[in-house]
């Protein structure tokens, strides 16, 4: 809770007080995290934020609010992961889907991303403070016109960053983006009767059935420089993927808490990763054998 | 600690109408984001079929026999509700066995039984189709006594129910990588695919040496042959492309499942039906797959019934 105060002071452009308590919650939260670093910790969390229009629902106020009081949840979370030790964070923002919601509902969600984006990449915003690379992940040619330059802006703006990675999926469906790099690699295979290399960087492919393999399909993905998640976490108790980062997913370990997203707090992190901690052992065996099949 | 990833919502169960557009747009109109998440649907937000369909044109013994459906399927499953397609990973044969000092291959056998009781249920109330996933690419890994066990226990038991499936109108379809399978094997998938193509009471796709990744990549592999051909253009690729070279196009009215089980309280795909699960309704269940019975089955389709499914969009 009080981190939150902190955000919310750091985003209206004060420095939080010098505050012992915060002093003393920071220094507690880095005992607990060193603790539960005892165990394997993921290195790749991804989270369906689900929920937000409930929460506003059972609040009994206006629709974008459970948005807003989202993406503070969103900060948050990440300042967690990252203190954590957590270096890939991915959210489901915005589906492809979504477009089929009502218009205003659509807009309005595409002027809180703009005002949200450009918040991140301000002097002393959570990104300047860890340092973290930003990715949007999805069909950004989708994307209204002032969004989809905030967002190149700040994929280019922390592009050099080394710290941890947010990556967000906006106007994103898996399939979508499975299809892209289908298209991406026969387009390239064609070319491959032309003179391209082929995969073993030999002489000219002349029978290309030969050539698309599974890692061609992985480097033309959106996600193909990042790992696959070690845990998706989909809030509000949903039991499903929606489409989301299906072939990444396929060893992940899903989880699905009952708190709606503005709800999802520390806590509640906590939680998956001891959950994941417990089950890391067999999971591990399944990779390695998943592995050694590849 | 896990019981609380099953869902127990009290949410209504809702029907969504989607119209989707299932071929490309091409020509100089330009495609909009409505047109592209249309798309993205394809074929998993039909209508729920509505069971049974009856119209004038039915004939008496199939009105009969859906009558003796009704009266078959139990009293907290709604037949409207159900789910079209179910997918299942029957996990947790060889823990079962261990658990009880017996070796894996009883536990397999024990599996086999299940899965025949679950197939007899799914035709009595009316699923019109069952995808198992028997066997993955991964398991091949595993050691080689097992392996040739399951091998053989997978023949004898298309042997022995064939006769089966051409009674009780199952047909049968095997997807996955059938050329590591061992010859015998192979000839026999052939036959009974063959015998039972013109069954009609329930689908039954059975994944053997599977995997989602290797699916998609071929699915690949065969689009860009036609793109080589000449046929297709790389830019006008579109999901339903992709849908359609998928082997789980052997049942092309929902290839998608509505609803996926796994057993043995594991939280995951493992290369399963990658694809296909966009929108699919998640089951999972601590029980291992031999003891998985009718009890638990109607659990996870009144678990299903009770979800509101929304593909993205709002439901006032």
């Amino acid at each position: 809770m009080l981190a939150l105060i902190d955000l919310e002071m750091e985003k209206h452009g004060r420095k939080p007080e010098p505050n012992i308590f915060g002093s003393v919650w920071r220094f507690l939260r880095r005992c607990l995290f060193l603790v539960l670093a005892l165990g394997p910790m993921p290195n790749h969390i991804a989270f369906i934020m689900d929920g937000n229009r409930r929460y506003a629902k059972r609040r009994n106020v206006k629709e974008g609010t459970g948005h807003g009081v989202g993406f503070t949840t969103l900060t948050s979370v990440c300042q967690y992961c990252f203190e954590m030790g957590v270096k890939y964070v991915t959210v489901y923002a915005f589906s492809i889907d979504n477009f089929k919601r009502k218009p205003e509902e659509v807009q309005s969600l595409m002027d809180l991303m703009k005002e949200k984006i450009d918040e991140l990449l301000e002097e002393e915003s959570i990104v300047q403070k860890y340092g973290f690379r930003i990715n949007f992940w999805g069909s950004l040619d989708l994307l209204s016109e002032p969004v989809r330059l905030a967002a190149e802006k700040a994929m280019a703006h922390t592009a050099s960053n080394t710290g941890p990675v947010l990556s967000v999926c906006v106007a994103y469906t898996s399939t979508n983006e499975i299809m892209r790099a289908i298209k991406k690699s026969c387009a390239r295979k064609r070319l491959g009767t032309r003179g391209y290399a082929n995969c073993d960087g030999e002489s000219v492919c002349e029978d290309i059935d030969g050539c698309v393999t599974v890692a061609d399909l992985e480097e033309n993905l959106d996600t193909a420089d990042c790992p696959d998640p070690d845990i998706v976490i989909r809030t509000s108790g949903e039991t499903r993927l929606s489409n989301f980062l299906l072939w990444q997913t396929s060893l992940s370990h899903l989880q699905n808490p009952n708190p709606l997203w503005p709800e999802f707090s520390l806590r509640n992190l906590i939680w998956a990763i001891l959950e994941y901690q417990k089950i890391y052992p067999y999971l591990e065996a399944r990779r390695r054998l998943a592995k050694k099949e590849n | 600690m896990l019981s609380s990833l099953h869902l127990n919502s009290p949410l209504n169960y809702a029907t969504l109408n989607c119209s989707s557009t299932l071929l490309p747009l091409r020509g100089s109109r330009r495609r909009t984001r409505r047109d592209v998440a249309n798309e993205s649907l394809g074929s998993t937000a039909r209508p729920a079929r509505r069971y049974p369909s009856l119209s004038a044109s039915l004939a008496p013994a199939r009105e009969e026999e859906e009558r003796k459906e009704k009266a078959l399927l139990p009293p907290s499953l709604r037949p409207e509700s159900l789910p079209r397609h179910v997918a299942v990973i029957m996990d947790g044969n060889s823990r079962w066995a261990k658990a009880r000092g017996l070796p894996s291959s009883a536990g397999h056998e024990a599996g086999y039984r299940t899965l025949k009781k679950m197939v007899e249920l799914s035709g009595q109330w009316g699923i019109r189709a069952l995808t198992v996933f028997a066997f993955s690419s991964e398991n091949w890994t595993r050691p080689k006594m097992e392996v040739d066990f399951l091998m053989t226990l997978f023949e004898n038991v298309l042997k022995e129910s064939l006769g089966e499936f051409l009674r009780e109108g199952i047909r049968v379809c095997i997807i996955g990588d059938s050329s590591e399978l061992p010859p015998s094997l192979q000839k026999l998938v052939k036959e009974v695919v063959d015998k039972t193509k013109n069954n009609t009471q329930i689908d039954v796709i059975v994944a053997i040496s599977y995997s989602g990744r290797k699916e998609i990549t071929q699915a690949c592999q065969n689009i860009a042959r036609k793109v080589k051909d000449g046929l297709l253009e790389p830019e006008d690729i579109t999901e339903s492309h992709i849908t359609e070279e998928l082997e789980t196009n052997c049942i092309p009215e929902f290839p998608n499942p509505d609803l996926l089980i796994r057993t043995s309280g594991e939280l995951r795909l493992s290369n399963f039906l990658l694809w296909q699960s966009a929108y699919t309704e998640l089951f999972f269940t601590n029980t291992y797959w031999p003891d998985f019975g009718e009890a638990d089955y109607i659990e996870a389709l009144t678990s299903f019934q009770n979800r509101q499914r929304r593909f993205g969009q709002r439901i006032n």
